[in-house]
């Protein structure tokens, strides 16, 4: 609700603000470009501020504030998803937006297509080699410039409950037609019991499936940018799905719900397609079954394979607005890359680090996989073949139609092809709407 | 005790009261569906506020497990670890609320009953223009103001300070209606009049004829406006950046959402929740004598 609303007044305050601009009002300092504003003297202490969600920021920050007496930054933790994003879009609007910003690899685009953050390619260009090429095309969207600098990263994986699977004697699914069989085994074995669920309220977990079947949902060409989020890899990642729910043989809970933390707590789901940050949210929701679960690489669709897709994660990006950018940029690249600061994420934020060094040094297991040592190394392992896609500049009304469209399918158990290409019309739509040229 | 005595004797009054009542009225029936329909509403009133306070007693591993109004053992851990969360955050965020609540609806509270008097016992050119105006504004809800009020307070640099969350809160029409409404009522032209003629300045006479004379009204708006700034959630959200100024509402939210791969906090929201009612609750309880006053001084006349 909140949502929608932030986005349609959004939307409301950018025809305000163009309109506004064209009338020539005075006070429009802070729309001012940012190139042109006058560099600090090195004695002035800047201050700069920092919109994020990461968990003990304010004692990451308060750490390079220790080490840095010329620049201060202060941590705002807000609420962080979508929301964060309509209210960064709203004060950038407004002419006073922070320094810094969280963003979701999702919302760059939205960001950019709004000029609300700058191109750091000049004084953060020289990181490229410190992150993966999927993570960097996530920053970069495919384009010369750089938007912000990646800080965690979401790859998938299989999570699933060892002993369980042991006592219905199904096996470690290695491709998706694996993972239907067991499904349909351990449902027959226990009517209460499910392999996994689908999750129609969960479009960023559908968006890390379709990436590892090869999808592509947006791509700029030129000054154009070419949607296909109905796709063939889309379309057969959603058949599959639809498949096993018609068959009724999973779940159809959505994630993150009371009752699907009663499902895992009561081991009636048995599996998770899920990221490198469910050790975080397993232990939360369900902190009983702690030591029961064991990773796997993502069900392939070709045997053999090693494709996996990115679900989650987020870059720091600069505000255009800033009047203090090569000092933000001094402090993200010191926070995403320098190996105390990436600690410091791991241990205080609980987030994987982004950069490929901070990821290798990663040794202690988290507490709730005790049972493997060796949880990292596995992991990134499962997680090198990720492929992710560039997202377009408005990912909000996909991802909304995604939820609408999916909670139709799953409801009325219709084709989830359908609705993979309500989903492009309603991202085309949207575009067109907003003046994006498209190319056919 | 002096106070038993009292007690026992107002409740002889009362049954004294009640029975002379009983005696003089026809029997009426009971009522069943009333008090049936009553009985559900309260049900529907209570069992979400119960629901809250036995969901607090749960610890992380028994909220997903134990049946829904099974309590659990965990109340004294979550209270802990809210009260360690962030060094003590949500203690802020709770005078925070109190700030804006407080201060925004006794703001709104004077604002209201001196245009209410004005509007209701004064004639001057405009009146009904701006009466009219302020109906209008009553059929705007305040989250459509959000965004404008948000880049307004931009403009003039008071975004993200406490001033943008109380400030829009003060001007509220619907208050406004309702003072001019109690004031209409309760205040006779005949005691502004004598006031005059006795050589009472305007100021004066607000003061010491209208305002006490429209107490239990203000109460009213004061409760209303309080209750309506304390759950606020749009217009704090948007205006403030700084989440050491966030209320409440904004605060307990950064918790539930905590972006996709962080798990929410569901232990510490849930008695967050709960201490957040806590204030209200304590409040209506001790407001609720100035209704009852305003009740009976309309017995008497």
């Amino acid at each position: 609700m909140v949502t929608k609303r932030l986005a349609v007044a959004v939307a409301l305050t950018a025809a305000l603000a163009t309109a506004c601009g064209s009338g020539g009002s005075g006070g429009s300092a802070a729309s001012a470009p940012a190139s042109s504003a006058a560099a600090p003297s090195a004695a002035e202490k800047v201050e700069l501020t920092y919109w994020n969600w990461v968990p003990n920021m304010d004692k990451i920050v308060e750490v390079w504030n220790q080490a840095h007496p010329d620049i201060h930054v202060t941590s705002s933790k807000q609420a962080g998803g979508d929301d964060a994003a309509a209210k960064f879009l709203t004060a950038a609007k407004a002419g006073n937006p922070p320094d810094l910003v969280q963003a979701e690899y999702q919302m760059l685009p939205s960001f950019v297509a709004a000029e609300a953050v700058a191109d750091l390619t000049p004084s953060a260009g020289g990181l490229k080699s410190q992150f993966g090429d999927g993570l960097w095309s996530l920053v970069t969207l495919g384009t010369d410039a750089l938007y912000g600098v990646p800080q965690d990263s979401g790859p998938m994986m299989l999570y699933y409950r060892a002993d369980l699977f042991k006592k219905y004697g199904v096996d470690v699914p290695t491709t998706w037609d694996e993972f239907a069989a067991a499904a349909r085994t351990i449902h027959k074995a226990d009517p209460k019991s499910y392999l996994t669920n689908f999750s129609s309220k969960d479009p960023g977990w559908f968006a890390g499936l379709s990436q590892q079947a090869g999808a592509s949902w947006w791509g700029i060409n030129g000054d154009a940018w070419k949607v296909a989020v109905n796709d063939d890899p889309t379309k057969k990642v959603a058949d599959f799905w639809g498949g096993l729910v018609k068959e009724g043989v999973i779940s159809t809970t959505a994630s993150f719900t009371p009752e699907w933390n009663k499902a895992l707590a009561d081991g009636k789901l048995l599996a998770w397609t899920s990221a490198i940050w469910a050790p975080g949210v397993l232990s939360s929701n369900a902190p009983k079954t702690a030591g029961k679960w064991e990773i796997a690489a993502l069900p392939q669709w070709n045997a053999g394979e090693n494709a996996s897709g990115f679900w989650g994660g987020s870059a720091v990006a600069v505000s255009a607005a800033s009047k203090h950018q090569d000092a933000a940029v001094k402090f993200l690249t010191w926070l995403n890359t320098d190996p105390a600061a990436t600690k410091l994420l791991v241990d205080q934020g609980a987030i994987y680090p982004a950069a490929t060094a901070a990821q290798g040094a990663l040794s202690t297991a988290p507490e709730f996989f005790s049972n493997l040592p060796d949880f990292w190394q596995k992991a990134a392992s499962f997680g090198a073949g990720a492929r992710g896609f560039t997202f377009g500049p408005d990912v909000n009304v996909t991802y909304n139609a995604y939820k609408d469209a999916m909670d139709k399918a799953v409801a009325a158990k219709s084709s989830f092809s359908d609705a993979v290409t309500s989903m492009q019309d309603a991202t085309v739509a949207d575009m067109q709407k907003a003046g994006f040229t498209l190319a056919q | 005790m002096t106070t038993q005595r009292d007690r026992s004797r107002i409740q002889e009054a009362l049954t004294v009261g009640r029975s002379r009542h009983a005696a003089e009225a026809p029997r009426r029936p009971l009522g069943l569906a009333p008090t049936g329909l009553l009985i559900l509403g309260a049900i529907y009133c209570l069992l979400p506020v119960s629901w809250v306070l036995v969901s607090a007693t749960k610890s992380p591993g028994e909220l997903f497990t134990l049946s829904t109004f099974q309590p659990g053992t965990g109340l004294f851990s979550n209270l802990e670890s809210l009260n360690a969360y962030r060094g003590g955050v949500f203690w802020l965020w709770m005078l925070n609320t109190l700030i804006y609540a407080g201060g925004g609806a006794l703001l709104s509270t004077l604002v209201s009953a001196v245009s209410g008097f004005a509007l209701a016992k004064y004639r001057f050119p405009g009146r009904n223009l701006i009466f009219n105006i302020l109906i209008g504004g009553i059929l705007v809800p305040a989250v459509v103001l959000a965004i404008p009020q948000y880049l307004l307070f931009s403009k003039l640099g008071l975004a993200d300070t406490y001033w943008a969350v109380l400030l829009p809160q003060i001007l509220h029409p619907y208050s406004i209606y309702l003072a001019r409404i109690y004031a209409a009522a309760a205040i006779p032209d005949s005691l502004l009049e004598a006031g005059r003629i006795d050589g009472a300045t305007e100021f004066r006479l607000l003061r010491r004829v209208a305002l006490p004379l429209m107490i239990p009204g203000m109460v009213t708006i004061f409760l209303f406006q309080f209750v309506a700034i304390w759950n606020n959630f749009l217009l704090p959200f948007i205006m403030l950046g700084d989440d050491h100024k966030f209320p409440l509402t904004v605060g307990l939210y950064t918790l539930l959402a905590a972006g996709a791969n962080q798990p929410s906090l569901y232990n510490l929201i849930i008695t967050g929740a709960l201490l957040s009612i806590i204030p209200l609750i304590a409040l209506f309880l001790t407001m609720q004598r100035y209704w009852r006053t305003d009740l009976s001084s309309g017995a008497v006349k």
